[in-house]
């Protein structure tokens, strides 16, 4: 999974809200079905049947992060990556130099506050109006949900590709609408000389790219919330947000968790967006460790450089992803 | 009105003007999710120099196929169809062949380490690209796989292998084991009794995940980008990049190319949406 996928292709485990998972039954139920597979166990058929996913896993995967360990212990740089020397042992001396580098720390701080504002625009607007979708006329819920689709399917870089039209200094509808409202003085205004407002643009894609996936995983979370319970809270004087805080809430935290916590891995390594919305050169403003990462390894041509610094951001995760699997256990994803 | 679960709330007349309210909204929020999509197909509609406008207009005020000339005849064009074609179709196909394999032997079997590999193919989706670029990148240079298709063929197969594996799973698990048993007791080979009996049954299931995995080859752009510097081989992603150059962006055709890129997703998403769904009512029934 790479961050270009973040929208169309993103859900690992789209959750499958299925019913008994979220009522944490499942272990009972599955119990014949585990009988059964226990006679077959000691084939090898199962093994020869996973072989070339574990290759082909390994080759990709598991061989270049075991690499990526290596090589921040490393000084690989042009010369090493074209003749195939071997690259001189440095000991933590990457990890010093980046720790030590005021550089990094912006960077970091940056990456963590544009993943902050991304995440909470994104889990909160894409809650308030699956909330909403509960409550539209059928037609409304149905154009209302084609339009989502219709978002969702733009290939990032589409979509990267209108908003920077959108935005442009000179040829954007942004400016052309504010002017319209505010004054002339908008005509013009490039929107990436101040790092605050280009994040903004940044921001606004990020959000209206993931808002689909979020909506509609947490509207099939909702139709498993029982009604009955709702209309019985209703009719014995529960107020909304009673309602929704002791019915509704407990239902669909398991996927809203998972869902905000997939946003926060994916808004992290953020890449895409800001490279092209930046005409594939970003300003070292417009960098968060994705790009840093990559602007060391190919721009400085110090790999190892580039490699300490996804080893860190993958460290960074780990806790997150850590969460994300014992979520996904809890609900029965993982038998 | 014709949500069965509302239909207390819809007697109160106070509900059903509050209903208006809340469809007024929907729609509202409709228009805005929609909107740079209905930006990007007129503007691959409009004549250049309504684009290059300082005062642009919601609604344009002619028609024309300019932009979408002017993007099929952008260099590489069709050598960037060739190779999006080319790579996605390879991987698609071959993640599918590897993910049905795996998917079998963790829905079927009960064997040691089924949960760990289960766990590792959740946990490598969850690595930042970014972090394997580089080694994958390094490795790929070692064995001369840059500038090659299959470097990039290998590496989508590999990254959509996972989320495939798990969703096709959940259509092994749906069918009875009882289905395949009796067609071995009837005499059918296993192999036979796959093909004949569990490979029909799963093909909805191989149809939603090959489209799935398909959006996700040609949606993607940071591999393509590093792993192909040969102009005549970039994937259609990295083709967008040549409508921007030194003197400025022609946002018509690129907006016509855009278009044409995102068209077969579009469709393809029409489709799997109807198949996911039906993927996973069926999966809620049989539970």
């Amino acid at each position: 999974m790479s961050a270009a996928d973040t929208k169309a292709a993103g859900p690992p485990v789209p959750v499958p809200p299925d019913p008994q998972a979220i009522r944490k039954s499942s272990p009972d139920d599955d119990a014949p079905r585990v009988q059964k597979r226990k006679r077959k166990k000691g084939e090898l058929l199962p093994y020869f049947l996973i072989l070339p996913a574990i290759v082909a896993i390994a080759a990709v995967y598991l061989y270049p992060l075991g690499k990526t360990v290596i090589m921040s212990f490393q000084d690989m740089g042009r010369r090493e990556l074209w003749t195939g020397d071997p690259a001189p042992w440095v000991g933590f001396e990457q990890f010093t130099n980046i720790l030590g580098d005021s550089e990094f720390w912006w960077v970091t701080f940056r990456t963590v506050v544009f993943m902050a504002i991304c995440v909470t625009l994104t889990m909160g607007i894409g809650l308030l109006v699956a909330l909403l979708m509960r409550k539209l006329s059928t037609w409304v819920r149905l154009v209302l949900t084609a339009c989502l689709i219709a978002a969702w399917s733009m290939p990032l870089m589409v979509a990267a590709s209108i908003f920077r039209f959108m935005a442009d200094s000179d040829y954007g509808l942004i400016n052309t609408l504010i002017a319209k409202v505010v004054g002339e003085d908008w005509l013009g205004h490039n929107w990436y000389l101040n790092p605050v407002q280009g994040f903004g643009i940044i921001t606004l894609l990020v959000v209206w790219g993931a808002i689909p996936f979020v909506v509609v995983t947490l509207y099939a979370a909702l139709t498993q919330v029982p009604q009955e319970l709702e209309e019985a809270a209703a009719l014995d004087g529960a107020s909304a947000y009673g309602i929704y805080k002791f019915v509704t809430w407990p239902v669909i935290k398991p996927v809203f968790t998972m869902v905000a916590t997939l946003s926060v891995i994916w808004d992290f390594n953020v890449f895409g967006q800001i490279w092209l919305l930046r005409g594939n050169k970003p300003e070292p403003e417009y960098e968060t460790l994705g790009l840093y990462s990559y602007s060391k390894a190919f721009e400085s041509t110090s790999f190892s450089q580039g490699t300490a610094i996804a080893l860190i951001t993958v460290l960074l995760l780990s806790g997150v992803a850590v969460y994300y699997l014992r979520q996904l256990m809890k609900t029965g994803e993982v038998e | 009105m014709s949500s069965s679960t509302q239909t207390t709330q819809a007697l109160r007349p106070d509900r059903k003007k509050s209903r208006l309210h809340f469809d007024l909204l929907g729609l509202g929020i409709a228009l805005v999710m929609v909107f740079p999509v209905y930006w990007l197909v007129i503007s691959a509609l409009r004549p250049n120099r309504e684009i290059r406008s300082y005062d642009q207009t919601l609604w344009p005020t002619s028609i024309t196929f300019d932009n979408f000339v002017r993007a099929t005849e952008q260099p590489n064009f069709a050598t960037a169809i060739q190779s999006s074609l080319i790579v996605a179709v390879t991987a698609v196909v071959g993640g599918m062949i590897i993910a049905t394999l795996a998917a079998l032997a963790i829905g079927r079997f009960r064997f040691f380490g089924r949960k760990a590999l289960v766990l590792i193919m959740i946990l490598v989706q969850m690595l930042p690209p970014t972090a394997m670029l580089i080694p994958i990148y390094a490795q790929l240079n070692a064995m001369g796989g840059i500038d090659e298709y299959w470097g990039l063929i290998v590496v989508y197969l590999v990254s959509t292998l996972p989320f495939a594996t798990i969703m096709i799973r959940g259509f092994v698990v749906n069918i009875p084991v009882e289905l395949e048993e009796s067609a071995m007791v009837d005499g059918c080979t296993r192999f036979q009794a796959f093909r004949r009996v569990i490979f029909p049954l799963l093909a909805p299931g191989l149809a939603a995940a090959s489209i799935f995995a398909l959006v996700n080859a040609w949606n993607e752009y940071l591999f393509a980008y590093i792993l192909i510097n040969d102009n005549s081989k970039y994937t259609l992603n990295v083709w967008l990049m040549t409508f921007t150059t030194e003197r400025g962006t022609d946002y018509g055709a690129l907006m016509a190319a855009s278009t044409m890129i995102a068209l077969p997703v579009v469709v393809f998403f029409m489709i799997i949406q109807k198949k996911m769904a039906a993927g996973l009512t069926s999966g809620a029934v049989k539970g």
